[in-house]
């Protein structure tokens, strides 16, 4: 399946992307098996992912928990939490 | 419901006036006015930078509302933030809610700035002398925000 990701604020910055595609074996996909797939590119990736950050994941533009389950087509967007207001 | 994510300024008489002007059904109309400060954890903040997620961000506000909505009688409501690099003095966000009675629209007004600061994707970086950094989420907004949950 083929599925867009978003990056943004100091993932954005961090990771040096701001967004890509990318193709995956079709299986069942969660935000968290994602999140440890993309972790495992380097220490820096697994950091923002994986770490202290308490990065926050959407699907569609709709905010999600960990195991909400991505389908093909999906936009994905990680973020860590919002200081807006 | 007005819903809108910008860089330039903003009129509060104007939308203010949106909400009530020709509605003599209106009896109340609560705002708040965001405005950026000059000091933050004790740095002097010379710029303040916002991001934000195009798209989901304004979805997740029209969300806010229809929430609000859905919790209060209240007949319209609008919320405006800028994006982009603001400096203190700088308005950076609007909520304006009108009702028939104060109440609801008091009530709804800080529902919706306690969601918007805990659920709707946008970041501040502040730029000082030493430096910049993003700004982190601060628990007392998920406390804000928790307190709506019954």
């Amino acid at each position: 399946m083929k599925i867009k990701i978003f990056y943004f604020a100091r993932l954005k910055e961090t990771l040096k992307f701001s967004t890509e595609d990318l193709e995956l074996p079709d299986e069942t996909l969660t935000i968290l098996k994602l999140k440890a797939l993309l972790a495992q590119r380097s220490d820096t990736w697994h950091e923002m992912l994986m770490g202290k950050l308490k990065v926050r994941g959407a699907i569609n533009h709709e905010l999600v928990d960990d195991l909400a389950t991505i389908h093909d087509g999906d936009e994905v967007a990680f973020f860590p939490p919002v200081t807006g207001g | 419901m007005t819903v809108r994510v910008q860089t330039q300024d903003f009129d509060v008489g104007f939308e203010i006036n949106q909400l009530r002007v020709a509605r003599p059904d209106v009896g109340a109309v609560v705002s708040f006015v965001g405005q950026v400060r000059d000091l933050n954890d004790g740095n002097t903040i010379a710029t303040l930078t916002l991001e934000h997620y195009p798209g989901m961000t304004e979805k997740s506000l029209e969300a806010i509302v229809n929430q609000a909505k859905s919790r209060w009688n209240i007949m319209d409501a609008t919320i405006i933030h800028r994006v982009g690099t603001l400096q203190p003095l700088d308005q950076i966000v609007l909520v304006a809610v009108s009702s028939a009675h104060r109440n609801e629209a008091f009530s709804a007004c800080e529902f919706m700035m306690d969601y918007l600061k805990t659920e709707a994707p946008f970041w501040k970086k502040e730029a000082t002398a030493e430096g910049e950094q993003w700004l982190e989420a601060k628990e007392t907004d998920e406390t804000a925000r928790k307190r709506w949950e019954k």
